[in-house]
């Protein structure tokens, strides 16, 4: 077996029927590679296919091309029971009709394990997940962050290959919510499980993943490590949904191995060539993208002038809204060494970017 | 609770009561109305059966529970309630799990299939099946050349009222298994379970309280259902036949009485039965948001065979209705099959007035029905007095009454002076207005509890009085609940028997009971015309309040989606 592609999603396609006639393309030629151990994440805003994607993993739809290989072996007609893919769902789906020792249980009883095999198993996977002394209980006896838990432990106590999530943590408050990705994350690792986990939420995603798979519209428009993506977001739609950038038209002026001049509000700023997208030339009009935390606010000196429209105190960060000559800007300042500017509203303030951030691409 | 707290709270209910002459007025009101129309009828009856002579003595019950016709009656009530419970229950849940779970195509016919019985005539069916299995039966004599088929008795009734009673089965059951987070098959399959095994672990065990309460509410009706087996019963003793025939028959009014009594007694246990498991049936939601979709996992062959199924018994469903069309047509069923419009001619001299009365009874008590409903609902749920669980309670009890035992009760309360009213059309009126405004009052709870506080405290809060909150944000919440329970009150009107067959007079007659005495003289054209005009009449009705409303079958049926 080659290591780096245990699981092997090749031009997966999904149409849906929308009723009225018309096919919608839920999903649109993906492929993929998962090495064993690793954590991969699909993440895309609502509706573009992530969910679908896993769900026809775990067999629950059908793809309507493409093949999916595990440990070399097409399971493309493996039906959903036989995949032993479990899978964490969003509403968790614990069994409300059963106890949480028989929930946990379910998996191992369906396969007709011996009784002793599960009552050991189970009270391992309720111990690695701290759920012991609530096995007598009922889900809805549980607080949420417990029922995640018991899904969990359901799952794990199959002791699979492969463990699929599917928004695990959207029902959970924010600080359960990081509570939980680290303890996931911990378990994980721990028993090297390979994992696909699917959310919306960019700061879960990078803080969890080996590698991340965006995807917008059905396609996977980048896959890399949380760094890579964050650093280096492959075009627009990227850079929006990974760091929330601000955009500017611009047009190339001037280029050369190392810098490429872009104009940029009446102004030029120079980027690293390597920031620019492959393919752009003198003459081309660009989109020029920068995330908050490279604009830089001051009271008197900067490149451009502007006003500010919000300023917003968020504890470790300060985020500005600064209206300048073609709109609005964010900026995020640092609240480090109690340097805290306090901008008023209204406040006229210059502001520069720091440079080496701004990624160009083709408009 | 601690105790300590519990007679503020009175204290504090009571003060809305006095602060609030208005609802003051309208609770003493409504509860001066529901003990007298619901509570006293009861209280006259029990009288009757328990001081045949004047004094108290359990002597008719003891008579009644020792002789053979009565124990067999009741006897033959339960086994074939059961009988039917299990069938139609099985129908139920084969309808409603394959419209909702597996999703087999030609949901709306199927639907509507399911929701054709309810609004026929009580005894359409038993006609129907007179019909088609009878001594002179299409079927029976005509296509098998049997000579005496014998369709009279256990066998037609176990026929008609699983037709007829299915469609309980099917509501209670589609909306018990909506309620199942999809999510949950799916995951029972994701850990290994197949498909059936899913179901049986997860899907059925999950059902099983609606089952429950579907098999009690199936056998409450096949119980107290009076319609079909005085028409298709034959030998078949049942116990509301014999309280009818003892009361009116024999003018034995005690025994009578006693019998349909009886009738009381398992009504309302399973009323209370269900209200408890509905009560605890909240296990079906308890985690967080589901996916919401469906699982479309099920195998094409199990598709086929659920289509198949569904389609066998709507064509069964199909042909009686075809059936008592062509009855209408034909001239002497099972003798002389020529075509005439004899029995149109006939029914309209005989039973056009009838019709014009029953219309006019059921759409006066209609909107008092609902509105009186709501007016409960509205209390129970907004307001805070001593006594409204009693309120909602004895509200809902009269669903739990047979029908002969209400029509019982009604002639022995409402003879006499103060209230002498046997014979007018008042009687019949208060008869359905307290009969069907149990469905108003559980609708209108339904919807009022939907509508949280926080949406009319928004519109206080933006300015709006509470008469303009009223009108502007909770009535157009509530309308669909109203205009439901307006349909469904209507619909029980026209196809009302068990209890107005004591009330009714030669000056307000019932269509059915004009039915009932057509068929008793084998005159099986005019009433298949005339059950055959109830339906149009009740058709036309429905249609009309969906056209005027702009409301969908779901949302007067309150059905599946």
């Amino acid at each position: 077996m080659k290591q780096n592609d245990y699981l092997q999603l090749n031009n997966l396609v999904k149409d849906f029927h929308d009723g009225r006639g018309n096919i919608v393309r839920a999903v649109d030629n993906i492929s993929l590679s998962i090495s064993k151990g690793e954590f991969v994440t699909l993440l895309g805003p609502s509706g573009c296919g992530k969910t679908t994607t896993l769900r026809m993993v775990a067999g629950f739809e059908v793809q309507s091309s493409g093949d999916i290989i595990l440990d070399d072996k097409k399971i493309n007609n493996v039906p959903a029971f036989n995949r032993n893919m479990p899978m964490v769902f969003q509403s968790y789906a614990l069994f409300p009709h059963l106890t949480i020792y028989e929930n946990i249980a379910y998996g191992l009883q369906v396969r007709k394990m011996p009784k002793d095999t599960i009552r050991n198993d189970v009270a391992m996977a309720a111990q690695m997940v701290n759920l012991v002394g609530l096995e007598n209980r009922y889900p809805g006896e549980l607080s949420g962050g417990q029922q995640q838990r018991v899904a969990l432990a359901r799952a794990l106590v199959l002791k699979p290959e492969i463990i699929l999530f599917d928004e695990p943590l959207s029902n959970l408050d924010a600080k359960l919510r990081i509570q939980t990705r680290t303890e996931i994350k911990r378990v994980q690792q721990l028993l090297g499980i390979t994992a696909l986990y699917v959310t919306h939420d960019q700061s879960e995603a990078l803080s969890i993943s080996d590698t991340i798979v965006i995807m917008h519209n059905g396609k996977i428009v980048q896959s890399g490590s949380p760094e890579d993506i964050y650093n280096h977001p492959a075009d627009p739609f990227v850079s929006d949904f990974i760091g929330n950038a601000n955009f500017f038209e611009g047009k190339i002026t001037e280029l050369d191995n190392r810098f490429v001049t872009v104009s940029l509000l009446g102004s030029e700023v120079r980027v690293p060539a390597a920031n620019v997208q492959d393919g752009l030339g003198r003459g081309n009009d660009v989109m020029l993208a920068i995330k908050p935390e490279a604009v830089e606010v001051k009271p008197d000196t900067g490149q451009f002038t502007g006003k500010i429209e919000v300023s917003s105190f968020l504890g470790a960060t300060t985020e500005y809204k600064v209206e300048y000559s073609d709109g609005f800007l964010t900026a995020i300042h640092p609240n480090t060494h109690g340097e805290v500017h306090n901008y008023r509203f209204g406040q006229d303030v210059r502001f520069s970017f720091k440079t080496d951030f701004f990624k160009v691409y083709k408009r | 609770m601690n105790i300590a707290r519990k007679p503020r709270r009175i204290n504090s209910s009571f003060h809305q009561l006095t602060r609030e002459p208005a609802l003051m007025i309208g609770v003493i009101i409504i509860t001066g109305l529901l003990i007298l129309f619901i509570l006293y009828p009861m209280f006259a009856a029990a009288k009757m059966s328990l001081t045949p002579n004047g004094q108290f003595s359990g002597s008719v019950y003891r008579y009644v529970l020792t002789h053979s016709q009565y124990l067999n009656a009741i006897r033959n009530s339960v086994f074939l309630g059961a009988i039917v419970a299990t069938l139609a229950t099985f129908i139920g849940f084969l309808f409603a799990f394959s419209l909702t779970r597996v999703r087999i195509g030609g949901k709306r016919f199927f639907q509507g299939m399911a929701l054709l019985p309810i609004i026929s005539p009580p005894f359409m069916f038993a006609l129907s099946v007179i019909l088609l299995f009878g001594r002179n039966g299409l079927i029976t004599s005509k296509l098998l050349g049997m000579d005496m088929a014998n369709i009279y008795g256990l066998k037609g009734l176990v026929i008609v009222q699983t037709v007829s009673m299915f469609p309980i089965a099917y509501m209670t059951l589609s909306g018990i298994l909506q309620g199942i987070d999809p999510d949950l098959e799916t995951c029972a399959m994701n850990l290994g379970a197949k498909r059936g095994k899913a179901f049986l672990t997860v899907t059925l065990p999950l059902a099983l309280p609606g089952i429950f309460a579907s098999w009690l509410l199936v056998f409450v009706s096949s119980l107290t259902d009076f319609g079909n087996p005085i028409i298709i019963g034959g030998n078949f003793n049942v116990l509301s036949v014999q309280a009818y025939l003892e009361f009116t028959g024999m003018g034995n009014l005690p025994r009578g009485t006693a019998l349909a009594m009886l009738l009381l007694v398992p009504t309302v246990g399973v009323f209370f039965i269900q209200k408890y498991i509905m009560k605890n049936k909240s296990y079906v939601t308890v985690t967080g948001k589901s996916s919401r979709r469906s699982t479309s996992q099920s195998s094409a062959a199990l598709r086929i065979i659920l289509t198949l199924l569904c389609a066998v018994i709507s064509g069964f469903i199909l042909l009686f209705y075809a059936t008592i069309i062509g009855g209408s047509f034909i001239k002497l069923w099972g003798i002389n099959w020529s075509f005439t419009l004899n029995h149109f001619i006939y029914s309209w001299d005989v039973g056009f007035t009838t019709m014009k009365n029953t219309l006019f009874l059921a759409i006066i008590s209609t909107p008092i029905t609902a509105l009186f409903g709501m007016a409960i609902a509205f209390i129970v749920v907004r307001k805070d007095f001593p006594g409204k669980h009693i309120m909602e309670f004895v509200s809902m009890l009269s669903y739990a009454i047979p029908g002969t035992a209400v029509g019982i009760g009604y002639i022995l309360a409402f003879n006499k002076a103060p209230f002498e009213l046997s014979g007018t059309a008042f009687i019949l009126i208060t008869c359905y207005v307290f009969r069907n405004v149990p469905i108003g009052v559980e609708g209108g709870i339904a919807a009022l509890k939907q509508i949280s506080n926080e949406i009319e405290e928004s519109s206080i809060n933006l300015g709006a009085t509470s008469a303009a909150t009223f009108r502007k944000i909770t009535l157009p919440l509530i309308r669909p609940a109203i205009f439901s329970g307006a349909t469904f009150a209507f619909v029980r009107s026209m196809t009302a028997i068990s209890a107005i067959i004591f009330l009714v007079s030669a000056r307000w007659n019932h269509m059915t009971v004009l039915i009932l005495a057509q068929t008793e003289i084998m005159r099986l054209g005019a009433a298949s015309v005339m059950s055959f005009a109830l339906i149009i009449v009740i058709m036309v009705f429905i249609f009309i309040i969906m056209k005027v409303t702009g409301l969908g079958r779901e949302q007067i049926f309150g059905t599946t989606k």
